[in-house]
């Protein structure tokens, strides 16, 4: 028993930290809420040089072979960023079961690519047709009646949705379930597809944790800055209660969120349980640290012009995106009761 | 990261789970916080320490088998899930000995761990006193130096088991030229001495589990001092940290409350209604996140790290998340809630009644969760005193 990350695993970390902080401030953020996402896209292209988009790709496809547990702490670090890209979509979930389950065509014309961060592939599972970034990528992998489908954006309907988030771009897909972009049909594709689940579950976790700990900073220094009755409105103790419950509810995510990475990369047979219970601990906290971090703001904090809208509106959508808290709950107490 | 037990932590636990099945008493004893139930206590701690199950990372001089702290909650874990009777010694094993081990005289150690562990001698602590609570150092019972020690006079109150134990800790000003944490001194005091009065004080479930301890001129040597004179603070404050932070509240016992709250709502399904299943489904991960936070602390610690106001979350996380399981599990009982561990037809015997009553101090002892969170804001977030 031994919980904590290696080396490796937190300079892998800080190298992404690194990239958002330079490359991804808030501007980007709100360049793309304004339709504009040359920013965004060329983070991408940053930290594909890194080798991040490749890192779950095995090596004979030019990748790291790396595990969830690897990729988790990266992932967070793009939630606390806001980067509005289909990262998880692509790295944690897209290319592994590309890998798996694409064709020797399929593998040829986007496995490559995809590695070296030309492509951007975004997920529609079963019944989950509103897709974020769809519009701007490449590539759709898609569940449909218990099989996988994997076709060209270019063939692709994408009916504009809005999210609140508007930097998530948001639309409807639909395409022609016909042969052509049917993926492997000699595998188990439904123990794949429930795998790719549990990544996206676990990677959108991840990026909630982020979220929740940006959230929290900008409240922090926001309470030692601002000014009220001549002090600090962090002096206060109901501001200060806030936010020690925000840190707690943060904090105990965190470990579970960690610890379902493990499980994942380990295919340990706790895994669904685990992702569950990190998916609705970071959904939770998020959304609680967002209602926090506005009520300490106050009215700046009720506006768009000010930036913590960005990230709660992020939270928000992920805390529901990929399996919200009732659907895992409901999977938790299958399992236990 | 390697969240697996390994091979031989795999063997402790079986260990652990094949002694319990065959040593945990079949009938529950009486509760630890009556007379009669502390000495019930008091023979099953015999036992466990005669198994040398009663403080299992100590070092084995002192009766221990040097477990790291990754077995201890492996055995916490197998511990709460048998049922065992919960510890009365703990005020000793899991606060004193800490204490002890970081500040004490090899003396000390020598003379107190062992009867300690063995249950033959027992501890209070004796931190509060009527106009110190929250804040301790306010405290006013003073020790006055005589020869070859000191001379202790004042009263100390919410003392628990005090009134069934033989020895009791806590804080005494001894420089009264100083002010507030400075000039205070830790002493170990008899309870059954010459100037010693106790007296029992009947908690909010009916037990006699508090004591208030009025003392007048009772004579303590300079062995039972436990570090430096005038420097009590410090030590003490070592003493709450494990309290708050892993000693006193393992996952192990959450994490078997939440397994007997599915049982409750298995028998009582039908009546309990959605609501109160998600309510369940929560209990039990509430405890699952208490768990895996504790290894992650845990591991910390075993990289010398330190843990510091973060023990004040652990605090505020575990007392809080009783009290709801607590709750859910009377919401299930539905009408006959109110009946307490003495009525005939009270479901489980009572016990969520008698361990909801108890689960509603935890937000109180151990320094109270507005203070945790007073600590957590300014020591771990940063943010201005004043
Ligand atoms: C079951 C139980 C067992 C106990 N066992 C022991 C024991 O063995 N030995 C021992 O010495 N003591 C023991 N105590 C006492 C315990 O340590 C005190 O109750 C605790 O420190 C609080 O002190 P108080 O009760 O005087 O409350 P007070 O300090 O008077 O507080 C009353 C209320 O005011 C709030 N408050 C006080 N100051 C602040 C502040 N600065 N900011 C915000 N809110 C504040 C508190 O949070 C609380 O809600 C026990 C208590 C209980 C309930």
């Amino acid at each position: 028993m031994r919980f904590a990350f290696t080396d490796d695993q937190k300079m892998l970390r800080d190298t992404v930290r690194e990239v958002l902080q330079r490359e991804c401030p808030p501007e980007v953020v709100r360049a793309a809420w304004e339709g504009r996402h040359e920013g965004a896209k060329a983070v991408w292209s940053t930290l594909a040089e890194t080798g991040l988009m490749g890192m779950t790709a095995s090596e004979e496809a030019g990748g790291m072979a790396m595990t969830a547990l690897d990729l988790v702490l990266p992932l967070e670090e793009t939630g606390y960023a806001a980067w509005p890209a289909p990262i998880v979509d692509t790295v944690a979930v897209g290319i592994p079961l590309l890998e798996a389950a694409g064709t020797e065509e399929q593998k040829e014309r986007w496995l490559p690519a995809a590695v070296a961060g030309r492509i951007r592939i975004v997920l529609s599972f079963e019944g989950q047709d509103v897709v974020a970034h769809a519009a701007s990528s490449d590539l759709l992998i898609a569940e449909r009646d218990g099989a996988a489908f994997c076709v060209p954006m270019a063939e692709v309907t994408v009916v504009p949705e809005q999210s609140v988030d508007r930097s998530r771009d948001l639309g409807r897909v639909s395409f022609d379930v016909g042969p052509r972009s049917r993926m492997r049909q000699d595998i188990d594709a439904g123990a794949l597809l429930s795998l790719a689940r549990d990544r996206a579950a676990l990677g959108t976790a991840a990026r909630l944790i982020g979220l929740s700990r940006r959230m929290l900073d900008m409240a922090v220094q926001y309470a030692k800055d601002r000014e009220q009755f001549g002090k600090p409105i962090g002096t206060q103790q109901a501001v200060k209660h806030r936010l020690a419950n925000a840190l707690i509810e943060q904090e105990f995510a965190r470990p579970l969120v960690y610890r379902a990475a493990w499980c994942l990369a380990t295919s340990a047979p706790e895994a669904p349980t685990a992702v569950s219970l990190a998916k609705i601990y970071a959904g939770q906290a998020a959304q609680f640290v967002a209602k926090q971090a506005l009520q300490v703001h106050g009215a700046i904090g009720y506006t768009i012009e000010y930036d913590l809208h960005m990230w709660m509106k992020r939270a928000w959508a992920l805390a529901a995106a990929h399996g919200d808290a009732a659907h895992h709950r409901e999977r938790i107490g299958r399992q236990i009761l | 990261m390697d969240l697996d037990f390994t091979e031989s932590e795999n063997a402790f636990r079986q260990e652990c789970r094949d002694w319990l099945e065959a040593h945990v008493p079949r009938e529950p004893l009486a509760s630890g916080d009556t007379r009669e139930g502390f000495s019930q206590h008091l023979e099953w701690e015999r036992k466990l320490f005669d198994a040398g199950w009663a403080a299992v990372s100590w070092p084995t001089q002192y009766g221990g088998r040097e477990a790291s702290l990754v077995e201890w909650l492996i055995f916490e874990e197998e511990y709460y899930l048998a049922g065992a009777p919960n510890r009365v010694t703990q005020n000793g094993i899991f606060l004193l000995a800490p204490t002890l081990f970081e500040f004490g005289t090899e003396e000390q150690k020598e003379r107190i761990l062992r009867p300690m562990a063995r249950g033959d001698v027992t501890w209070a602590q004796a931190w509060s006193e009527p106009n110190a609570g929250s804040d301790l150092a306010a405290l006013k019972s003073t020790a006055r130096r005589v020869d070859g020690g000191w001379r202790l006079s004042g009263q100390k109150t919410w003392s628990t088991r005090a009134a069934f134990c033989d020895m009791a800790y806590g804080l005494f000003r001894t420089d009264p030229a100083q002010a507030r944490h400075r000039g205070l001194t830790y002493f170990m005091f008899p309870l059954h001495a010459e100037g010693v009065t106790v007296r029992g004080v009947d908690r909010l479930d009916g037990d006699e589990g508090f004591a208030e301890i009025f003392l007048e001129d009772v004579f303590v040597s300079d062995a039972d001092v436990i570090g430096e004179t005038n420097e009590g603070w410090g030590v003490a404050m070592a003493t709450t940290s494990s309290e708050r932070g892993l000693s006193l509240r393992s996952p192990g016992r959450f994490m078997a409350t939440a397994a007997r709250l599915i049982d409750l709502h298995r028998r009582y399904q039908d009546r309990a209604g959605p609501a109160l299943r998600d309510e369940v489904i929560r209990a039990w991960m509430d405890a699952q996140a208490y768990r895996w936070f504790t290894f992650q602390t845990v591991t910390r610690m075993m990289q010398e790290e330190s843990i510091g106001a973060d023990s004040s979350m652990n605090k505020v996380f575990w007392s809080e998340m009783d009290v709801r399981t607590h709750e859910t599990a009377l919401s299930i009982i539905g009408a006959l809630q109110e009946l307490d561990e003495r009525a005939p037809s009270a479901i489980d015997d009572g016990q969520w009644m008698k361990g909801f009553q108890f689960a509603l101090a935890g937000p109180i002892y151990a320094g109270t969760n507005e203070i945790q969170r007073n600590i957590i804001a300014e020591r771990v977030l940063g943010l201005p005193r004043k």
